[in-house]
């Protein structure tokens, strides 16, 4: 694999994406420190939202620490060089968030939909672009559609305004010949001038393997977390990619040693629990799960006595999508019912 | 045969068809004229074909002939772009408007919470929210009768195939349109709403979970009646709305999980969502009749 002198664009997730695995309770100073700590290290762009995105403060996805606003406000005002994004969910969030993180100076939103809905993000990669921000469109669990049908959704986004598109794992299910399948043709029927991002969890410990051949075929933009802190068993680790960058030749514009100071020094001492490949974290991978289902499984076996694996591999079976949390208690109660637990 | 009360429905499309096929059967309501704005709709076709008075010049096709032909109630089932200029026009007329749009320019209606409220304040307009509204909003009363809740949230998980263009364009009016309802006519003082696309094969049958969050310790016993009481107003006209599973209790939280088929006229059962869209603007319709008939209500130009 040659990828020597690629330019590649890091995106930090651990301050998004990591609100899963911290269920939603990073505190506005464990932000602005890892926060500072990417920035130091060189990281263009950090991701600061609730887990489920702008407005994802509920019941259904969890009551953060803070509200989006308070922290896009600690973090903006924390970084030196590094950008700020936030994520936004149609059906979860409104253009309503999304002018308010605009106003706080983030510079790129992520508007992200399930795979086969782009159709949902019109009115909101329209403001975004209109707004002019860096404006990502975010297909999510891009295993379950072929690639012909993921490049469909990804014009749509396109045509509404998004300057990148992403193709999104986040079941951590995709296999590296299908991440190549899927970037390849999307580089190839996509505009030129659009950029292509990927965004893995390390739910199969293929998050570094998987973003190399993302790179190889096109992919100027890769997600990852430092630390893997992130939903299922994590997203890429950063640092671990970038030193794999580093030995490739790859430009990635990252102290090595300052982001490894981060990930050990901040953002490991954070964690509730070891953000590692368990057998239900596994089992997303495995099962082609949605990743933040991992902890609401959890607790639905703390609470109904039904394994977690049982319920993820069903909840798998039943093909359900980002954003079905709800789902979790409703059918572990169904298991529990029918094996006599309750 | 009993009296009824005449009816119009404007927009033939899937909404408007499954609508007219459940107003066919009503005791209180007759449909009499399908109103829509393409000569070469099939549902302009089926409705003639099933005995009905047609335009394809949309409302204005119908208003010369509207007061003679006797009609006191219409159903907008076209888009909020047009709605309050439809809703004009047919005011004007004497008719009384029930809005299946997203318009909502006259009060939410949620039947078995507040129909009777309308009706008493003899509205011209009533707004049937969202699907997603109708059928979580008398979970949330049904606890806010009970006692205060703090926070009301629903979430839909609909099936791609029964989400349409219009709702597709301008999503995040669902997410205000219910929330503003959950607060308003669902009782709970801050309200938050969640809709989620689900693409399945073969489509999953509309799914809503009702969380509230009660001010002091939920009294488990009168909720749980509530919840079974409200359930069975809305079983009157949807006959598929299901409590799964719930009131779950956990702390000051009380979550009730639902499903809702639909009876499967024009639709297709899983799209309950748009089913009991169709029902509730039904059965909305019939309460009016009720009254007009009576003599209690004349509907007439403001």
């Amino acid at each position: 694999m040659d990828i020597q002198g690629k330019k590649v664009v890091l995106h930090d997730m651990c301050l998004r994406d990591g609100m899963h695995a911290k269920r939603h309770q990073i505190s506005l100073d464990e932000m602005v420190s890892i926060a500072s700590g990417l920035d130091e290290a060189g990281m263009p762009l950090i991701e600061v939202t609730h887990g489920d995105g702008l407005g994802g403060s509920s019941v259904n996805y969890g009551f953060p620490a803070h509200s989006d606003e308070e922290y896009l406000k600690a973090v903006i005002g924390a970084v030196k060089n590094a950008k700020i994004s936030a994520l936004l969910l149609p059906g979860i969030g409104t253009v309503d968030h999304l002018k308010m993180a605009a106003d706080l100076g983030v510079s790129t939103i992520r508007v992200a939909t399930h795979c086969t809905e782009a159709d949902v993000s019109e009115q909101h990669i329209g403001m975004a672009s209109e707004m002019g921000l860096d404006t990502v469109g975010f297909l999510m669990m891009t295993h379950m559609i072929g690639a012909e049908e993921i490049v469909e959704q990804a014009k749509l986004m396109e045509s509404y305004g998004a300057n990148c598109i992403y193709c999104t794992d986040s079941a951590g299910y995709m296999l590296p010949d299908q991440v190549q399948e899927r970037i390849a043709l999307l580089r190839s029927e996509l505009k030129p001038e659009t950029e292509l991002g990927f965004h893995a969890h390390h739910n199969l410990s293929l998050g570094v393997t998987n973003s190399l051949v993302a790179i190889e075929h096109g992919a100027n933009r890769i997600d990852g977390s430092v630390a893997g802190l992130g939903a299922g068993a994590g997203n890429t680790p950063l640092e671990v990619l970038v030193a794999v960058l580093d030995r490739m030749g790859a430009d990635h514009g990252i102290d090595l040693y300052k982001i490894m100071d981060v990930a050990e020094d901040r953002v490991t001492p954070i964690m509730d629990h070891p953000i590692r490949i368990d057998r239900d974290s596994l089992t997303l991978g495995y099962a082609g799960v949605y990743s933040s289902f991992l902890l609401f499984a959890k607790r639905a076996e703390a609470k109904y006595g039904v394994s977690a694996r049982d319920i993820l591999v069903e909840l798998g079976r039943r093909r359900t999508v980002g954003g079905q949390e709800d789902m979790i208690e409703d059918l572990a109660l169904d298991m529990a019912k029918e094996r006599g637990l309750l | 045969m009993a009296e009824k009360i005449r009816a119009a429905i404007i927009g033939p499309g899937n909404i408007g068809t499954d609508l007219l096929m459940k107003a066919m059967r009503s005791e209180l309501i007759e449909p009499v004229w399908m109103v829509g704005v393409d000569p070469e709709s099939p549902g302009l076709a089926r409705a003639k074909e099933m005995g009905m008075k047609v335009t394809s010049e949309g409302v204005d096709g119908m208003l010369p002939t509207m007061r003679e032909d006797g009609v006191q109630i219409c159903f907008d089932a076209t888009s909020a772009y047009v709605h309050a200029e439809n809703s004009r026009k047919v005011n004007e007329q004497g008719a009384l408007m029930i809005d299946l749009t997203p318009a909502a320019i006259g009060p939410f209606c949620i039947p078995p919470v507040n129909l009777s409220d309308a009706v008493a304040e003899k509205c011209m307009n009533v707004n049937m929210v969202t699907c997603g509204g109708q059928a979580t909003i008398p979970m949330v009363a049904a606890v806010s009768r009970v006692q205060s809740v703090s926070y009301g949230e629903i979430v839909a998980t609909v099936s791609s195939k029964s989400v349409g263009p219009g709702t597709r364009k301008n999503i995040d009016e669902f997410t205000r349109t219910t929330a503003g309802a959950v607060e308003k006519v669902g009782g709970a003082r801050q309200g938050k709403a969640i809709i989620v696309i689900n693409p399945a094969e073969p489509p999953l049958i509309m799914r809503d979970t009702i969380h509230c969050l009660t001010d002091d310790e939920p009294d488990q016993e009168a909720i749980r009646k509530s919840v079974d009481d409200m359930v069975a107003e809305v079983q009157k006209y949807v006959p598929g709305y299901r409590l799964k599973n719930g009131p779950v209790f956990d702390g000051n939280r009380v979550s009730m999980f639902m499903e809702v088929e639909g009876l499967g006229d024009f639709l297709p059962k899983y799209a309950g969502n748009l089913d009991i869209m169709t029902a509730a603007g039904l059965r909305t319709a019939e309460m009016f009749a009720e009254e007009i008939l009576a003599g209690r209500f004349s509907p007439s130009a403001a």
